[in-house]
């Protein structure tokens, strides 16, 4: 018994030390929250569209596929860095990508658009930010993967750019493809 | 001393102010905006509360508070809804139930652990033998007897 005292301290101190070894790993994305809307019904519903003549947002005509949402704004820096690997996205992993753009003014990301090309199946506008909000968003861009039934499988928080794609966006899509 | 002055007020102005883009007309209701808004941690900047920080997320929330305390909603459906989109991480104060029952209990577990195992060990000594029972009084003779035979003998 007195053996198995002795050796409490030490079993404490290798838990705590695997524990944060593990937390060292430098592959995770630290600052990251787990969503909390994984497992959720995704909350868009009829977003106006963005570009000119465009209808509302409608996630029903999505049923069935895999897709990704990415939120952005014409005023935010790394959405501009991650804008090229968006159409990698569609190209190469065979996904649509709808874009939002959050608390941003019609003239300025429709201007964005323009300017940087357009790798969105659809472009939905959340000029005053909510459905951001009933996303959980952190701030912009920041991408969510839904699936055939409409329910939140994966937040990725940031930029997008090809090691993001291929180290932990990417096998996430493929974790989520029938 | 202009200088110092100048200085001094810039100083001033350079200190974090309170986000003015929308202040309730109602102090009741302000001042029950920015008590909520100190309860609710920044997603961006985890160690602020939205009252302190200066993202944008932040800055939405803040607004969003006050506006749901003028549609009259309470501090809890505040809270949950803020909970329902971001998880109980956006509380400083976590909630109280099954998940984070280790978080609240935790330490007085380890409290108590450690207490119990100082005890054990305390109760496992065996009696203090370090210091001798003191001598009788036969004893003492003999003592005195040993060491003037002792020196006698030396």
């Amino acid at each position: 018994m007195r053996r198995l005292l002795f050796l409490l301290p030490i079993v404490i101190v290798a838990a705590l030390v695997a524990a944060f070894w593990a937390g060292l790993d430098s592959t995770r994305d630290k600052s990251a929250l787990p969503s909390a809307l994984i497992g959720k019904p995704a909350p868009i519903a009829g977003l106006p569209g963005l570009m000119e003549g465009a209808p509302p947002l409608d996630l029903a005509a999505y049923k069935g596929q895999l897709i990704a949402v990415n939120f952005f704004a014409s005023w935010c820096v790394p959405c501009r860095a991650e804008h090229q690997y968006l159409r990698l996205l569609t190209d190469q992993y065979k996904i649509p990508v709808i874009g939002i753009a959050w608390k941003d003014k019609q003239a300025d990301a429709r201007a964005f658009i323009a300017e940087l090309g357009n790798p969105y199946h659809a472009i939905a506008e959340d000029e005053r930010g909510r459905t951001g909000i009933d996303f959980g968003i952190t701030g912009v861009p920041e991408t969510f993967l839904i699936d055939g039934d409409g329910i939140v499988r994966y937040r990725f928080a940031g930029p997008i750019t090809e090691p993001v794609l291929t180290g932990q966006v990417g096998p996430a899509i493929r974790a989520l493809q029938p | 001393m202009m200088r110092t002055l100048a200085l001094l007020f810039l100083l001033a102005l350079s200190a974090p102010v309170l986000a003015q883009e929308m202040t309730l007309p109602d102090p009741v209701q302000e001042q029950r905006a920015r008590d909520l808004s100190r309860e609710i941690r920044c997603v961006v900047c985890q160690s602020q509360s939205i009252a302190d920080s200066d993202a944008d997320i932040a800055k939405e929330l803040r607004v969003l508070i006050r506006e749901q305390i003028a549609a009259g909603k309470s501090d809890d459906e505040i809270r949950h809804y803020l909970v329902a989109r971001y998880g109980d991480f956006v509380l400083f104060k976590p909630p109280f139930k099954a998940s984070t029952f280790v978080l609240w209990v935790g330490p007085f577990v380890i409290l108590v652990l450690a207490g119990i195992g100082v005890a054990i060990y305390l109760r496992r000594r065996a009696p203090d033998e370090s210091r001798p029972a003191d001598l009788s009084s036969d004893e003492r003779g003999r003592v005195a007897r040993i060491l003037n035979e002792e020196d006698s003998a030396q």
